[in-house]
C-alpha cells in the first residue's frame, strides 16, 4: 500500500490511522520483541544454570529474637576480638549470622574457602545495606526480615561490609569485616 | 452567550502554529514553569554540595548538611521541578495543542497554590533538619508529619491538574475544536496523565499510612512501605518518560518537521508504558529479603520486558521521523545528509537530540541491566543506580524540558531568548557534563563503591576500606562532570529567568533580526506532506536511523552479556 500522505506529531491524524507498519518498523519491532523475551529467560535460566541469585531463605523476624540468635551464635563460636568487634569461626555447612544496626555489623566472620554457608542477615533497627567488599554482592538489610543466603566464598582474603543504605549520620563508620582462609 | 463572548476574549491565535491559545492556560502554563525553574535552582545549588562532598579530594560539606542537601536535592529535581514541569506541559498537550479552553480554570489555580503550599512545607522541613531520611524516606527513619503532609498536598494539586487535562480533552471534543484524533503529542500526554493518576493513588496508598504512622497513630512494616512507596516512587519516572517521549514528537516536529511514521505503532508503544508501571517498583526490591524470585523476576521484567519493548519502539521512531522529515525537506543524499544537514545550532533541535541518545542508549542499557534480577546484586545500592537515573531523568527528562524550553519562550511567553550565543552550547555543556558525571557514577559503582554515602574513606570506622585506585580517577571526572552539568544547569536558569523578565519582546513580523527565537519558529517546517514525495520516502525508509539502532543495539548486547560474566566470577550465593 502506498503512502500518500505523512503528517507530525502535532497534527490531528484524520480518517483511519490504524495501518500496516512499515517494513522497517516491522523488522525493528520483531528483533526488540525477541530481544525482550530474551532478556526475560536470562533470569529463570541463571536459577538453574548460574551460582548468583538473591532467593535466599526469607522469613519475618523480631528484632529482638534475631539480636538473641546473633548473641547465641557469637557465645558458640567466638575464638577472639577484633577492634572491640567478637570474631566467630563458625564450622563450614552452619547456619551463620550477621546483625547490622546503627552503626555496626556484628560479628566478625571467619570462613573457610570451598565451604559453604547459610548466612543470616537482618537489622535490629532500621534498613541496612550489606555491600560485601572488594567482591561487590550487595543486599538490602530490611528490619523485621531474615534473609538467610546460602553462600561459597571461593577465594581466601580479607574482606570489608560496607552500609550502603543510608542509617543517618554515622553511616559511613559502619564497617563490618569478613576473613576467609 | 455573554460567557462564551468573555471566554473568546480571552485567548489568541498563536501566528506561527496557528493554534488559538486560551489565555489561563497560557498563563498557568508560565507559572508552574517558573516555579519549575525555581525548584530546579533549589536542587542545582544542592548538587554543588554534593558533587563537591563525594569529590573526597574536596569533601565540602559536613556529614548531617550533606544528607540535608542530598534529601533536598532528590526532592526538588525529581518531584517538584519536574511535575511542576509536567503540569505546564499538560495545559499545553490539552488545550493549546486542541485549541481548546481550560475548564474550571479557578480550580487550576487553586490546584497550582496547593502545590506551592507543598513544596513549601516539605522544604521548610527539610531545611530546618526535621526530615533528615532522604528522597525515599523508609521507615523506621521519622521524619516531622508536616513533611509528609506537604508530599501529600502537593500531589493532590498535581491529581486535580491531571483531572483538569481530562476534562479540557472531554471539552475540545465536545465543542470540536479538533477534527480527527488527538494529535500523538496529546495522545502521549494523555499517557502521562493517566500514569500520574497511577502514580499518585500509590503515593495516597504509602503517604497518608506513613504521615498517620509519623503521628503515632499506626504501625508501618519496612518491606510493604518499600513496595508501595516504589508504585509511588518508579512509576512517577514512568510520567516523566511518557512526557519526555510527548516532547521528543513535538520538537521533532517543530525543529525539523520530523514525521509519525505509524500512528498505530507509536500510540500503543504508549499504551504499553501505562500498562506495566506499577510493576517497575520491583526494581528497586531485586535483593529485598521480602519476596521471591517469581515475584522478583515477573514484576523487574515489566511482564516480560513489554515497557522496554515501547521504548524500544520510540527510541527508533523518533529519530526516524526526523529522517524522514528531513529527507521531505530535500536532505536525501546518502545515509546521514539529513543529519549533517540538521540544526545543530537550534538549541531545541540539539536538547531533543541529545536527550533521545543520553536517555535511550546511556540510561536504557544501563537501567535493564541493573535492573536485571541478579545482575542487581553487583549494582544495588552502588552508584551505578545514580549513574543509572542521572542519564535517564536528568540527560534525558531534564534536557528534553530545556529544549522545549526554548520553544516555550517565545511561543507562550512571546521573548526572544536572551543571552542566545550561551543558550546555542546550553545542551551541549549540560549533556556532555551529565554523561561524564553518570558515567563516572557507574564505574566507581562498578568498584562496589555506595550511594548516599557521606565519606568513603570510612573515616573512624573500626576496619580500614580501600578502593580500586581506578576509583580516585572516577572520582575526578566526577567532580568535573558534575560542575560542567552545573554549569549548564545554571547557564538554563540565567537564560530563562532573562528572558521571561527582561526578554524583548517576539513578534512574527520582526524576521529580519533572528537572534534569540529557533529557526523552527521563524520557518516552521511542513508539518503535512502529500503526493508522490511521501510515497517515495516512505520506499527509501530510513536507513541512517537503521545504522544508528544497529550501533545501539549491538552495544546493548554487549553490555548485558559482560555484566552476567562479571557476575558468574563471585562467590556463590543463592
Amino acid at each position: 500500500m502506498e503512502h500518500t500522505e505523512a503528517h507530525s506529531a502535532i497534527v490531528s491524524p484524520q480518517g483511519t490511522w490504524w495501518r500496516p507498519a512499515g517494513r522497517q518498523e516491522k523488522i525493528w519491532v520483531s528483533i526488540a520483541f525477541v530481544w525482550c523475551l530474551i532478556l526475560f529467560a536470562m533470569m529463570p535460566f541463571w536459577h538453574f544454570k548460574g551460582g548468583q541469585n538473591p532467593s535466599g531463605i526469607r522469613a519475618k523476624v523480631n528484632p529482638q529474637d534475631f539480636a538473641a540468635r546473633v548473641e547465641k551464635f557469637i557465645a558458640d563460636y567466638k575464638v577472639g576480638e577484633d577492634n572491640g568487634v567478637a570474631v566467630v569461626a563458625p564450622p563450614p555447612g552452619s547456619h551463620i549470622y550477621m546483625a547490622g544496626q546503627m552503626w555496626r555489623w556484628y560479628p566478625v566472620l571467619k570462613l573457610k574457602e570451598g565451604a559453604q554457608y547459610t548466612l543470616h542477615l537482618s537489622s535490629l533497627d532500621i534498613n541496612h545495606g550489606f555491600n560485601l567488599f572488594p567482591v561487590n554482592l550487595n543486599f538490602q538489610i530490611v528490619p523485621g526480615y531474615d534473609y538467610g543466603l546460602k553462600i561459597v566464598p571461593n577465594k581466601s582474603g580479607d574482606f570489608r561490609v560496607v552500609c550502603n543504605e543510608f542509617c543517618g549520620i554515622g553511616h559511613h563508620m559502619m564497617v563490618g569485616k569478613v576473613v576467609v582462609d | 452567550m455573554a460567557l462564551v463572548t468573555a471566554l473568546a476574549a480571552r485567548s489568541r491565535r498563536c501566528d506561527v502554529t496557528g493554534l488559538k491559545v486560551d489565555w489561563h492556560a497560557e498563563t498557568l502554563i508560565k507559572v508552574n514553569a517558573v516555579v519549575a525553574v525555581v525548584c530546579f535552582l533549589v536542587g542545582l545549588v544542592a548538587a554543588f554540595g554534593l558533587v563537591l562532598t563525594r569529590w573526597q579530594a574536596v569533601h565540602l560539606l559536613p556529614a548531617d548538611l550533606f544528607y540535608r542537601f542530598l534529601t533536598l536535592h532528590g526532592l526538588n529535581m525529581l518531584i517538584f521541578f519536574i511535575i511542576f514541569f509536567e503540569m505546564a506541559v499538560l495545559y499545553f498537550a490539552g488545550p493549546v495543542l486542541l485549541s481548546a479552553r481550560v475548564p474550571a480554570p479557578k480550580l487550576g489555580w487553586a490546584a497550582f497554590g496547593l502545590m506551592v503550599v507543598g513544596v513549601l512545607m516539605v522544604n521548610t522541613m527539610v531545611l530546618g533538619g526535621k526530615a533528615d531520611v532522604l528522597f525515599t524516606s523508609y521507615p523506621p527513619l521519622m521524619a516531622h508529619p508536616l513533611y509528609y503532609l506537604g508530599i501529600i498536598l502537593f500531589a493532590v494539586g498535581a491529581l486535580v491538574v491531571t483531572c483538569l487535562f481530562f476534562a479540557a480533552l472531554v471539552v475540545a471534543k465536545r465543542e470540536r475544536t479538533y477534527e480527527g484524533s488527538i494529535p500523538l503529542v496529546s495522545f502521549g500526554a494523555l499517557t502521562a496523565a493517566i500514569i500520574a493518576v497511577i502514580t499518585l493513588l500509590h503515593g495516597a496508598a504509602i503517604y497518608i499510612p506513613t504521615f498517620l504512622w509519623s503521628l503515632g497513630v499506626m504501625n508501618m512494616d519496612p518491606q510493604i512501605y518499600r513496595m508501595v512507596w516504589w508504585g509511588l516512587g518508579h512509576s512517577s519516572q514512568q510520567i516523566n518518560v511518557a512526557a519526555q517521549v510527548s516532547l521528543w514528537y513535538l520538537l521533532a516536529g517543530l525543529t525539523v518537521g520530523g514525521v509519525v511514521l505509524n500512528e498505530k505503532i507509536s500510540r500503543m508503544a504508549f499504551v504499553l508504558y501505562i500498562l506495566f508501571i506499577s510493576m517497575a517498583s520491583a526494581h528497586h526490591l531485586l535483593v529485598d529479603p521480602g519476596m521471591g524470585p517469581a515475584w522478583k523476576i515477573w514484576n523487574t521484567s515489566y511482564a516480560m520486558y513489554l515497557a522496554v519493548l515501547a521504548s524500544m519502539v520510540h527510541g527508533f521512531t523518533v529519530p526516524a521521523g526526523i529522517e524522514m522529515g528531513q529527507r521531505l525537506r530535500g536532505y536525501t543524499r546518502g545515509a546521514f545528509e539529513w543529519l549533517k544537514k540538521a540544526p545543530w545550532s537550534d538549541p531545541g533541535f540539539s536538547g531533543t537530540a541529545l536527550s533521545v541518545v543520553i536517555f535511550g542508549f546511556f540510561g536504557g542499557i544501563t537501567g535493564v541491566t541493573i535492573g536485571t534480577e541478579q545482575i542487581n546484586i553487583i549494582a544495588h545500592n552502588t552508584l551505578r543506580v545514580p549513574g543509572h537515573f542521572h542519564t535517564t531523568v536528568v540527560g534525558g527528562t531534564a534536557l528534553a524540558f530545556m529544549a522545549v524550553t526554548y520553544y516555550v519562550l517565545p511561543l507562550i511567553f512571546r521573548k526572544r531568548v536572551r543571552f542566545w550565543g550561551l543558550a546555542k552550547i546550553q545542551p551541549y555543556l549540560f549533556g556532555l557534563g551529565i554523561v561524564i558525571f553518570a558515567m563516572s557514577l557507574i564505574f566507581q559503582g562498578i568498584f562496589g563503591v555506595p550511594r548516599r554515602h557521606w565519606d568513603i574513606s570510612m573515616s573512624n570506622a573500626p576496619f580500614q576500606v580501600e578502593y580500586h585506585p581506578a576509583v580516585q580517577l572516577f572520582q575526578a571526572t566526577m567532580g568535573i562532570g558534575g560542575l560542567l552539568a552545573i554549569a549548564g544547569g545554571l547557564a538554563y536558569i540565567l537564560i530563562a529567568v532573562a528572558t521571561v523578565f527582561f526578554g524583548r519582546p517576539f513578534r512574527l513580523e520582526d524576521s529580519h533580526d533572528r537572534t534569540g527565537v529557533p529557526q523552527g519558529i521563524w520557518n516552521l517546517p511542513p508539518q503535512v506532506h502529500t503526493g508522490a514525495a511521501v510515497a517515495a520516502v516512505h520506499r527509501r525508509g530510513s536507513p541512517g536511523t537503521i545504522v544508528l539502532i544497529g550501533i545501539f543495539f549491538g552495544c546493548f548486547v554487549l553490555y548485558y552479556f559482560a555484566n552476567w560474566k562479571i557476575l558468574s566470577f563471585l562467590w556463590k550465593v543463592g
